[in-house]
């Protein structure tokens, strides 16, 4: 182990004289962090709402302005025909119609009921299915002002329950709480892959790693002197994450900060491992970088960071089991927003020091001293 | 003329002598569309609950049992204190916690509105409100529905109608994203080594004595990255109109022009950081790490861009995938036509050409500086 503090030494002075990386390697990550939480908010704030009324009344005004004054829907325009509304909403300049046919007020005396049409642009699922909630909203509250002046027939007695909603660990439901753990996950993975991925293919590329197969250090010396740098720095940009998240985003960790560094740790030396793993299999830097794009692409997306992990299909839920992404961006919001306890997320633990494991025994058997 | 494409031939012959890069290079669009096209969902579905009866009547069974057979909640335990649904909480077991009070059912039926709570896990917050409605309106209708007299009162409902996407189907969203980031990712991530590559392995000096000039390095660099990138393209077009049954509304001319238009915008982009980048790691970080995120983030594939704060809303204006998204939602799916898409076409020329102007100045046909 006499050699290990050596190549530790050499693989730092290699990072630090490398003047254009050096700041990218803090940097970026950071800056990702501050500007990219920002953007990550699926909650509607505002809906913009073209309007078609054919029955122009006192009762359709009402209508719409039930809708203006809810605070959801913003009017972006009156249309006397829904063709001509129809070529906003493909142009995006509104997300909805609404289509107010020509007899509401008229039937709605004559004790009829009568159906408006709400035009949305699907496109996008989620929002859409958003804004038709919230019209809803604002059509029954609609009738209940309506109904609020007719008694009810004789000896029936209204079912009705009291429904009250608690939200738990984030009662302001602020959607940065919940991205920044998840973004700052990923950035320190995606920083930590990168780095081991193409450490020793460049070596390779670069006629160095001669030079070291020829000295007296072990495998073993040499994939854990190859680590320890890239380790430290995860630690490091996680440590400033965290420290950002706190004065920039005011989270602070709920639960133990030792648990979250302690799994942490495991999951640094696991996702190291796969990086020195596949920089080994490789020819060049390019394949070893298109490797390592592919499967950080397919983990990210599948991770449960901005679509619920719950919903995938039985066969995708099983790839996840092999996810290391997956069970990081868990464990971060768990600890972080939860306080999730070390009992809790003893099994993701357990399957982490499993990964870790294994791909770091890989890597030191497929790394082989001799060449050709 | 000659000398292009003679350069043009040597880059090919390059690109197709590395088997196993080629194989990376068409294989990962293929398995990444497929896996993302089947598997990513932004529908709330089979939320774990946790139910803490206080009265365990009949009604309030009833009750547990509609929840149970909703297609969004299974009943993922049964708590005796409040501290156990916390406790699945924790776990991440369950989503949602829904307690009903002693003697619901008597309750119910006088007509004296027992106060049901329901509390979720809001570390998630939008996944915690939409469950929260799902549960709020599956009770409600069990509740309407216990009542022996129905009224009918004259009232005004809704009917929503989904354009574009009646079926509200997710991947309609996704497919053109995926399309974008790969698109862009893979052609800036390829362009990108290529000068960096060729600067590292010292064979740029070759280069740089024959008689080529700069923009024949450039262009010969990018034609044959370009034909491959737009078969990407279309093999993804393809998926997603055979696998995904992505309607095809629009013009299929538009549709193969504005995928030229976009892998020569990814391409020169490459081209761009490689000029600068002194080194094939350099390029590789700034191509991958600098790309990815802000291409998933601020492109309105998964985040609706109208949501961001003004200033993010603003540089998202810079992010090539956004256009390309709107270009092929556009095409595809409201079957628009020019008269609708010419904006993001025009940006998207836009973006090429300074990105092009900028690539071409900055490969200096000179070693040593």
């Amino acid at each position: 182990m006499r050699a290990l503090p050596h190549i530790v030494r050499k693989e730092f002075r290699q990072i630090s004289r490398n003047r254009v990386m050096l700041p990218l390697l803090f940097l970026m990550p950071i800056v990702q962090l501050i500007i990219l939480s920002y953007a990550a908010d699926f909650e509607v704030k505002n809906v913009n709402m073209a309007i078609v009324d054919l029955d122009k009344t006192v009762t359709s005004q009402r209508l719409v302005s039930k809708f203006t004054s809810s605070g959801y829907f913003t009017q972006v325009g009156s249309f006397t025909n829904v063709k001509e509304a129809m070529l906003e909403l493909e142009k995006e300049n509104t997300d909805m119609i609404l289509c107010i046919p020509k007899d509401l007020d008229a039937d709605l005396n004559s004790l009829q009921p009568v159906k408006v049409q709400l035009l949305l642009n699907a496109v996008n699922n989620q929002k859409a299915g958003i804004a038709s909630n919230y019209s809803m909203q604002v059509i029954n509250a609609f009738n209940a002002d309506r109904l609020k002046n007719m008694s009810l027939p004789q000896g029936v007695t209204p079912l009705s329950v009291d429904i009250r909603s608690e939200y738990w660990y984030n009662s302001e439901l602020n959607y940065k709480t919940f991205m920044v753990p998840g973004i700052l996950a990923i950035l320190v993975t995606m920083l930590t892959a990168f780095l081991s991925s193409i450490n020793i293919i460049r070596e390779r590329e670069m006629g160095t790693i001669e030079q070291l197969n020829v000295t007296p250090i072990t495998k073993f010396e040499f994939i854990l002197g190859k680590i320890i740098p890239f380790w430290i720095i995860g630690m490091l940009v996680m440590t400033f994450g965290l420290v950002i998240a706190y004065l920039l985003f005011d989270i602070t960790t709920a639960g133990s900060l030792l648990t979250l560094y302690a799994f942490l740790a495991i999951y640094l030396i696991a996702v190291l491992g796969i990086g020195i793993l596949i920089s080994t299999v490789t020819e060049t830097q390019q394949q070893a970088m298109f490797i390592t794009w592919f499967f950080l692409v397919i983990f990210l997306l599948l991770s449960g960071l901005f679509t619920p992990v719950d919903s995938i299909p039985e066969w995708a839920k099983f790839i996840n089991h092999f996810n290391p992404i997956k069970y990081f961006v868990e464990v971060m919001r768990m600890v972080m927003l939860k306080g999730s306890t070390f009992a809790d997320i003893s099994y993701h633990f357990l399957v982490m020091t499993g990964f870790a494991i294994f791909y770091i025994v890989s890597a030191m058997r497929s790394y082989s001293k001799t060449s050709g | 003329m000659k000398q292009y494409f003679a350069f043009v031939k040597k880059e090919f012959r390059h690109i197709l002598r590395d088997k196993r890069t080629l194989l990376i290079l068409f294989g990962m669009p293929v398995a990444q569309i497929l896996i993302f096209g089947f598997a990513l969902n932004n529908e709330v579905e089979n939320a774990g609950v946790a139910i803490y009866d206080m009265s365990g009547d009949y009604e309030s069974v009833l009750l547990q049992t509609r929840l149970e057979n909703s297609e969004q909640f299974y009943i993922e335990r049964e708590c005796q204190t409040t501290e156990c649904i916390e406790e699945a909480f924790r776990q991440s077991k369950a989503r949602l916690g829904i307690i009903l009070p002693q003697n619901f059912g008597s309750d119910l039926l006088n007509g004296a509105k027992p106060a049901i709570k329901i509390v979720s896990d809001a570390s998630d917050p939008n996944q915690a409100q939409v469950l929260t409605s799902y549960a709020t309106a599956i009770i409600l209708t069990h509740v309407k529905g216990r009542a022996t007299v129905v009224q009918d009162v004259p009232i005004v409902s809704a009917i929503p109608r989904m354009i574009f996407n009646p079926e509200l189907k997710a991947v309609y969203m996704f497919v053109p994203g995926v399309m974008g980031l790969i698109l862009l990712l893979v052609g800036a991530m390829m362009t990108s080594l290529t000068i960096a590559r060729e600067k590292e392995l010292g064979t740029m000096e070759l280069l740089l004595v024959s008689p080529l000039y700069s923009w024949h390095i450039i262009f010969g660099k990018v034609t044959p990255y370009w034909l491959l990138s737009f078969f990407n393209a279309m093999v993804i077009v393809s998926l997603g109109i055979l696998v995904f049954d992505m309607p095809m509304n629009g013009s299929v001319v538009l549709l193969i022009g504005s995928c030229l238009l976009f892998s020569l915008t990814a391409l020169a982009l490459g081209i761009f950081i490689s000029s600068k980048a002194n080194s094939q790691m350099t390029a590789m970080f700034v191509s991958m790490m600098g790309l990815l995120l802000p291409t998933i983030l601020l492109s309105g594939f998964i985040f609706p861009i109208e949501n961001m704060p003004l200033p993010l809303q603003i540089v998202s204006n810079i992010i090539p995938a956004k256009w390309f998204i709107m270009i092929i939602t556009g095409l595809m799916i409201k079957g628009s036509g020019m008269n609708v898409i010419w904006k993001p076409v025009a940006v998207l020329v836009l973006i090429t050409l300074v990105l092009g102007v900028a690539a071409v100045k900055n490969v200096k046909p000179r070693l040593g500086e």
